[in-house]
């Protein structure tokens, strides 16, 4: 099963969790993305997200990603949803589950799908803190963690 | 052809997308960007640091160096900052 949505409503864990619950395999890793409050430098924290995304092209990169981790790992489920539009601290942005028979390819899937969203499909996010909104930069680091599933 | 922008280049230009009609000369993203800089203060702006703009062709993420010859979509946006 794959299954990727991207949308503006609050993001059901145990929805999710269910379906993937469902596909009656032995092992299943999550990874959840929450909206951090990171003050900046004048202590001032994020007191709002919001998440662009390119509608269409999105869906397909994740597809894509669901898709070559699911031949990789013989995953019996691959699941990506993430949240666009406005947000505030501690909502969750994105969630990812994959579904195997043992935990290794598990949890490595999940990890590959985190690291590789990162910087594979076009997501941009702005941040507001007081009455200031700030375009997020993206970090070297990412480029980093998504490159070690390609370097073996 | 439509061009698409996204987050600040979006803002900059302050258009989400427009049609245009490029000249032969425009062969790779890298031209187009040239091109439309042209088009304004906002366009000019947007596209200033070329190291900051990615890009993909008919939804599919490509160099800037990438041919645009046929395309019926380019989107240019910064680094995405998903997840």
């Amino acid at each position: 099963m794959i299954r990727v949505e991207v949308g503006r409503t609050a993001i059901d864990v145990a929805a999710e969790m269910a379906r993937v619950e469902r596909e009656g395999t032995g092992a299943v890793a999550t990874f959840t993305g929450l909206v951090r409050a990171d003050a900046d430098d004048q202590g001032r924290g994020v007191r709002r997200l919001d998440l662009e995304h390119y509608p269409g092209a999105t869906e397909a990169a994740l597809v894509r990603l669901a898709k070559e981790a699911t031949a990789r790992w013989s995953l019996a489920a691959a699941t990506i949803v993430h949240r666009v539009g406005p947000m505030t601290p501690g909502e969750r942005i994105v969630f990812v589950a994959t579904a195997a028979t043992h935990r290794g390819a598990a949890l490595d899937a999940c990890a590959f799908l985190i690291d590789r969203l990162k910087t594979d499909a076009p997501f941009w996010k702005r941040e507001t803190r007081g009455n200031e909104q700030r375009w997020v930069e993206a970090r070297t680091g990412d480029d980093a963690a998504a490159a070690r599933w390609t370097a073996a | 052809m439509r061009v698409l922008y996204f987050a600040w280049v979006r803002e900059r230009i302050g258009l989400a997308e427009e049609e245009v009609s490029p000249p032969a000369f425009v062969e790779t993203v890298a031209d187009l960007i040239e091109w439309l800089a042209a088009r304004g203060p906002g366009h000019a702006e947007a596209f200033v640091d070329r190291a900051r703009l990615r890009a993909a062709v008919d939804q599919d993420f490509v160099g800037l160096d990438a041919g645009v010859a046929g395309a019926q979509e380019v989107a240019i946006f910064p680094p995405v900052t998903g997840g």
